[in-house]
């Protein structure tokens, strides 16, 4: 915990010095305008509702605009989204092809909002008062999740954990039984590193595991790999960081061994080319400091909007998280978008029109 | 039948508006209970179509449950695992639960004096209020350790050397597995079946009791010869309840049955699913058409097996009850 807020501070230093203070584009949207829609749904991604609810509440205190957000899931989201029965969707994987085709209002575009990392733990009674935390690398990692590494002396684990060497015990794998945005950053990572992987099991909200127990949510794995002895878990790594759960290091495509301080988290979107739509899995980055198991987690709302008290309130909610929202993060153990994935989510909001003509009120939208 | 038909022609003859009026109204709520019922079957039903034209009856005996399609894997829904599943925990759980439900019912009705019956029977129909997230956390945190650290190393030493029985508790024991899915399911089914099976036993008639005593029965004889014959049918019926309520429960059993689908093996520390936990994990999440389809269609099993179990349990029951007529007469 005090790692985490010594690198967050470490990190707003840095933000503070390149960037002077908050988001430049923050404080623009301090009050309710004539015209706005007062109420404003929302469904989807369950992994950023903590932040999605600090924000709706902050959001209708100041700005009088209720949001209502239903953590149901990503797919629920996907879903709602399509079926147009809410103002907007949330979810933590990219929408495919087929998907954005099938969404029944036009063209749907992805805003990111904040990002994620994913973590591996694990429990091994024998390293319990180690301070040396485990290494894993891509090979480790797939191996042991397709079942080809099955013990923890296996020569590959103790070749970068020589602590390993005694410990002659099968490895216990533990995922997600829920389909989760979790999952899918887990599983796209794990595609994005094995060819074996992505040829066989390959990544989604939930896939058919090869090997190992389901714990549901976060906290079912958290508390599997907690009393399961020789287990090996991934979690979200706020989780992880509140759990007192150990965090191993993985070795990033840059060959650094990383751990997922928010810094690293955030450095992940700076090493990747980010497409102009932003529907991107941003895992294992090129970038050398970036943790490489991570992702941003979208919300979805449509580029042409019908409802003009609707499109103004809804674009004016978009802006305020994407600049002043993200100085919520950092408190809630999410890591905040760094400046150029928040200036090319801008490029999308501007491209909202509602019948026809920007959607973005004209005072945010000349904001340079 | 015929009697039923004397007094619905009574009620018509009867002609009083108000109770036209009363008759209607029952009417239309049974209506509305039954449309819900229709209703939601076709709901069902059309969601599923896709999936259930795409696998057929794949679906049922299939074993591969993937909703990525890669390379080498297309996507593949078989719900054989989560049935086998379902089957497997319902029946280990009544196997657990009505012998110590039965024993406790006799005890509480016949044996226990008042002072100590009545807190007894209260206490434990006091577990149905208790929520299955409550069972499942609880299952999760201390019967899973419980059952991984004692009792299955204990079964693996007692039946392990067993020809037939060492298959079911062949593998290391992981303490997520349908063993203690059928656990937790026999401690939530418990309750049901002894408040039901008290019930019935207390229904027994005096008459036939004293009757036996009469005779110069002990209790036990009353017991086994007028009182279990008697209440016998009722007994199964409220077994069957608490099948019932096993067959459907999800929270709990999501919890603490490993929720893998890997393969179907003899053993009962082998982890599994069940269709209700697999329906639980993966709707909300279910992105594709075809993936929410086919869970949806899994509902449609369920209510499936819960049929096809309830069916069974009442041509039991009849059955029965036919033969103990038959004897009486």
């Amino acid at each position: 915990m005090k790692k985490i807020v010594a690198v967050l501070a470490l990190v707003a230093l840095v933000a503070a010095a390149t960037i002077a203070q908050a988001i430049p584009g923050s404080g623009l949207v301090t009050k309710g305008v004539s015209g706005e829609a007062k109420n404003l749904t929302g469904a989807g991604a369950t992994f950023p509702a903590v932040l999605y609810t600090k924000w709706f509440s902050e959001y209708a205190a100041k700005i009088g605009v209720q949001v209502n957000y239903q953590a149901i899931g990503s797919g629920g989201g996907i879903k709602s989204i399509s079926d147009m029965t809410v103002d907007f969707g949330a979810s933590d994987g990219p929408m495919t092809d087929d998907q954005l085709a099938a969404a029944k209002g036009g063209h749907l575009l992805h805003i990111p909002m904040t990002m994620g990392a994913v973590v591996p733990t694990y429990n091994i009674p024998e390293l319990s008062r180690s301070k040396q935390v485990l290494k894993f690398t891509a090979d480790t990692l797939s191996a042991i999740y397709l079942g080809d590494i099955i013990k923890w002396n296996d020569p590959k684990l103790v070749a970068d954990n020589p602590q390993l060497a005694k410990v002659d015990k099968y490895i216990v794998v533990v995922h997600r039984s829920d389909g989760s945005g979790t999952s899918n950053i887990w599983t796209s990572y794990l595609s994005a590193v094995s060819e074996k992987w992505a040829k066989t099991v390959g990544a989604g909200n939930s896939v058919q595991w090869p090997v190992g127990l389901g714990g549901k949510g976060n906290e079912g794995v958290a508390g599997n790999v907690k009393q399961t002895q020789y287990a090996i878990g991934y979690v979200e790594e706020a989780y992880a960081v509140q759990n007192t759960l150990p965090v191993a290091q993985v070795k990033n495509s840059a060959g650094t061994w990383m751990d997922p301080t928010a810094k690293a988290v955030s450095k992940a979107a700076e090493g990747v080319t980010l497409p102009d739509d932003l529907r991107v899995k941003m895992v294992n980055s090129s970038n050398p400091e970036a943790w490489p198991i991570t992702g941003f987690t979208w919300i979805l709302v449509y580029q042409q909007q019908n409802d003009p008290a609707k499109a103004l309130a809804l674009t004016r909610l978009l802006w305020w998280n994407l600049h002043d929202g993200q100085a919520y993060a950092e408190k809630l153990l999410y890591a905040p978008l760094p400046v150029d994935a928040i200036a090319k989510a801008v490029v999308l909001l501007k491209s909202v029109t509602v019948n026809g003509s920007q959607a973005l009120p004209p005072e945010l939208a000349s904001f340079k | 039948m015929s009697r039923i038909i004397m007094l619905r022609q009574g009620a018509t003859k009867a002609a009083d508006p108000s109770d036209r009026r009363f008759a209607a109204f029952v009417a239309t709520m049974s209506a509305v209970v039954i449309l819900l019922v229709v209703g939601f079957i076709i709901l069902l039903a059309v969601d599923s179509w896709p999936s259930i034209r795409k696998f057929g009856g794949h679906f049922l005996t299939g074993s591969v449950w993937n909703p990525v399609e890669t390379e080498v894997n297309k996507v593949n829904f078989g719900a054989l695992p989560f049935i086998y599943g379902t089957i497997v925990t319902s029946i280990v759980a009544l196997i657990l639960a009505t012998p110590l439900a039965l024993g406790s019912a006799i005890f509480v009705s016949e044996y226990a004096p008042s002072w100590l019956g009545r807190p007894v029977a209260f206490i434990i129909e006091l577990l149905v209020a208790i929520p299955s997230v409550a069972y499942g956390i609880w299952g999760l945190f201390v019967l899973v350790p419980f059952m991984r650290g004692t009792i299955e190393p204990f079964l693996q030493n007692v039946l392990g050397h067993i020809p037939v029985l060492s298959a079911l508790v062949a593998g290391p024991p992981f303490g997520q597995d349908l063993l203690t899915g059928g656990v937790v399911l026999a401690i939530m089914i418990l309750p049901t079946i002894l408040s039901l099976s008290r019930e019935i036993i207390a229904q027994v008639p005096r008459l036939q009791k004293e009757g036996m005593l009469a005779l110069g029965a002990t209790k036990w004889e009353v017991l086994s010869q007028a009182v279990l014959p008697y209440a016998k049918g009722g007994i199964i019926g409220a077994a069957m309840l608490g099948l019932a309520r096993a067959i459907g429960e999800t929270m709990a059993v999501t919890m603490v049955i490993g929720n893998s689908s890997q393969k179907i093996t003899g053993s009962l520390f082998t982890p599994g699913y069940t269709i209700a936990s697999a329906i639980a994990n993966q709707f909300t999440e279910a992105d594709t058409q075809m993936y929410f389809s086919a869970i949806v269609e899994l509902g449609l099993v369920l209510l499936l097996v819960a049929s096809v179990f309830n069916v069974t349990s009442r041509l039991l029951v009849s059955r029965i009850m036919a033969r103990k007529e038959g004897a009486n007469a």
